[in-house]
């Protein structure tokens, strides 16, 4: 009996492992940045270029930093979730336009609209970099007192925005600083 | 005809191939051998069973930038690796560094070569213990007789 048993079992084993490894996206690289203070910044605006916001302004609010570019296309399926994200005015968004060519960007969000309460240009990566940027679109949700707490890798969903990222903003927004 | 296209892959190859190199300064061979060392050991995020020596994504150029920026600026490998280490987390390193989480990934195969050994060790023993087929004397003749059969023919 245990002759017929054993391939059985070892196959049900097997099967679990694959199963679980088809479950995993290798895309989601847990990042170390969650739970430290956001990089320093100080990046030229991408409407207003004589103009520098950094991540010093931003204290003392809750702010998603949503990296973007008009050559990405993910982008441009997320961006109408954006625009419905930033009619409800729950949190401040701020776009880091990451290696773009700043008029195909302006005029990306003259077509599609412009979520952003401000976006800053970051046209050689470096900025990128120190956020640990490898996949764009990426979000970053920080909270009152300069901390990364989430991260989210990939275009949003609607569902994150009405559920997880949502719950997490209203959250961050009651905290006291 | 196909000499023409022959010639035409070629050359397309070739400028592939001239937009791939990159050029580097580099103050001393040691410096230009920490830089190599080092690209070969970065995994490119996006590609991610690559190098950033072999990637040609994006992020891996602007990554291989800063590791010549870093030497340039005389910071040792170990700054650089931490560098990339708190932007990008372990998984940046093809050699992740020994930890609680990464245990079983060090350990795994000798794990697995030892239970391999051990299973073989008792197959073997196993096969040893059976005793071999006992056949009573019909069989025996039944079998000469077989045998018998097939030589003549």
């Amino acid at each position: 009996m245990l002759k017929y048993l054993t391939p059985l079992f070892l196959f049900v084993i097997l099967a679990v492992f694959l199963a679980i490894g088809l479950k995993l996206n290798p895309k989601e690289i847990p990042s170390p940045l969650i739970g430290r203070p956001v990089p320093d910044f100080s990046l030229p605006l991408l409407h207003l270029p004589e103009k520098k916001l950094g991540s010093s302004n931003l204290k003392g609010r809750v702010w998603l930093l949503n990296v973007w570019a008009s050559w990405c296309v993910s982008c441009r399926a997320e961006h109408p979730l954006l625009n419905q994200l930033a009619k409800k005015e729950t949190v401040t968004i701020i776009g880091l336009n990451y290696k773009d060519d700043p008029d195909n960007a302006k005029r990306w969000l003259k077509m599609l609209g412009n979520p952003y309460n401000a976006s800053v240009m970051d046209q050689d990566g470096r900025i990128g970099i120190d956020f640990g940027v490898y996949g764009v679109p990426e979000t970053f949700v920080i909270d009152k007192k300069g901390i990364i707490r989430h991260k989210h890798t990939g275009p949003l969903t609607m569902d994150d925005i009405s559920g997880s990222l949502g719950d997490m903003i209203k959250g961050l927004q009651n905290e006291r600083i | 005809m196909k000499f023409i296209y022959l010639i035409l892959l070629f050359t397309v190859h070739s400028v592939c191939l001239a937009a791939a190199v990159e050029y580097r300064e580099f103050e001393n061979p040691e410096q230009e051998n920490s830089y190599y060392e080092l690209i070969d050991e970065l995994r490119c995020l996006v590609c991610q069973n690559q190098t950033i020596a072999d990637s040609n994504a994006d992020l891996a150029k602007d990554l291989r930038r800063q590791v010549h920026e870093m030497l340039q600026k005389g910071k040792t490998r170990q700054d650089i690796i931490d560098y990339m280490l708190s932007r990008y987390g372990d998984f940046v390193l093809y050699r992740p560094p020994l930890k609680s989480k990464t245990i079983l990934l060090w350990t795994g195969p000798f794990i697995f070569l030892i239970l391999g050994l051990i299973l073989l060790f008792i197959f073997i023993r196993k096969k040893k213990s059976e005793s071999p087929a006992e056949m009573d004397k019909q069989q025996h003749q039944r079998i000469r007789q077989l045998l018998d059969q097939d030589r003549d023919s």
